[in-house]
């Protein structure tokens, strides 16, 4: 009896300290959805680069950077949406103070890879474009493991490594670029969908 | 004297042994401050409820009390003391103590 008291406290510490300082209602097949757009937008890629149509090198940059666009926002809003699915399933709140930090924590990194990443493309230095992407996207990610399932910062070590491997081997990087953003986050919405259903 | 210290430990130790009490503790273990609001949604009780345990803590000291203006809206924040801490941390070792013995 006084046992089963003292179990159940330690439940409701437990459960108050993941609830209040973790973001939970990241959706395992978010990280799914945002593969497969990854590898929808690599083969639309190889299309564009491989077009008789557009020949233009300023034409064929749009088109990739219009590709690059589209699939970022389609799989930020279908990870935006199953978040929101999943809190009014489990009926957790979304806009939390977590939810702010864990953004914030996301962003910064993004942005300064944004930011690196213009910088490449004005100077016409594209060999580190995907290398960064990779690796700034890795980081960010380790930096968001604090706020959300600590899982996330091995998926993002992962990238990181290959952000870096294709900075080496550059001729490869557009499918070291589909592997990370690509096959990685599939594998990792699928451990994590079966894990925290 | 030590004794003095242990029976002065229980007595706080006692204090959370209610739910909502030990519910606002061990969130604010976890994070550095926490608002009014914020500590109502996360343990799901009535503003009454939360307020009268949150003095409670308070008067022994326990936690402290930040008021703030946000614009013109009133903010008052919630932190742990030192003592706070430590008194959490001995009450979790107490349960732990009671489990093993079982």
């Amino acid at each position: 009896m006084e046992t089963s008291t003292h179990a159940d406290d330690l439940k409701t510490i437990r459960k108050i300290m993941e609830e209040s300082s973790r973001f939970l209602s990241l959706s395992g097949l978010s990280g799914v959805f945002a593969g497969i757009f990854a590898i929808i937008g690599f083969i639309i890629a190889l299309l564009i680069l491989n077009s008789d149509r557009i020949s233009d090198a300023g034409n064929i940059d749009l088109a990739l950077f219009i590709d690059a666009l589209v699939i970022l926002i389609a799989a930020l809003s279908v990870s935006v949406f199953l978040s929101y699915r999943k809190a009014l399933r489990n009926g957790n709140r979304i806009w939390t103070g977590i939810t702010k930090r864990m953004l914030l924590n996301l962003i910064i990194p993004l942005l300064s890879a944004a930011a690196f990443i213009l910088i490449f493309y004005i100077e016409q230095n594209f060999r580190y474009i995907i290398p960064s992407m990779l690796v700034f996207y890795g980081l960010a990610l380790v930096n968001v493991g604090k706020f959300t399932f600590g899982e996330i910062q091995y998926l993002g070590i992962l990238q990181v490594l290959i952000g870096i491997i294709s900075a080496v081997f550059t001729e490869y990087a557009l499918y070291l670029w589909v592997l990370g953003f690509g096959i990685l986050h599939i594998l990792y919405g699928l451990i994590m969908h079966k894990k925290y259903r | 004297m030590s004794a003095g210290i242990k029976e002065i430990m229980n007595n706080l130790s006692k204090l959370l042994e209610n739910r909502v009490r030990l519910g606002i503790m061990s969130a604010l273990m976890v994070n550095e401050r926490l608002d009014f609001n914020s500590l109502k949604e996360l343990l799901d009780v009535t503003d009454g409820n939360l307020a009268s345990h949150l003095k409670a803590l308070e008067k022994h000291e326990l936690i402290r009390v930040k008021k703030q203006f946000v614009g013109r809206k009133p903010n008052t924040n919630y932190m742990l003391t030192n003592d706070g801490k430590k008194v959490f941390e001995s009450h979790l070792d107490a349960i732990e103590q009671l489990m093993k013995r079982k």
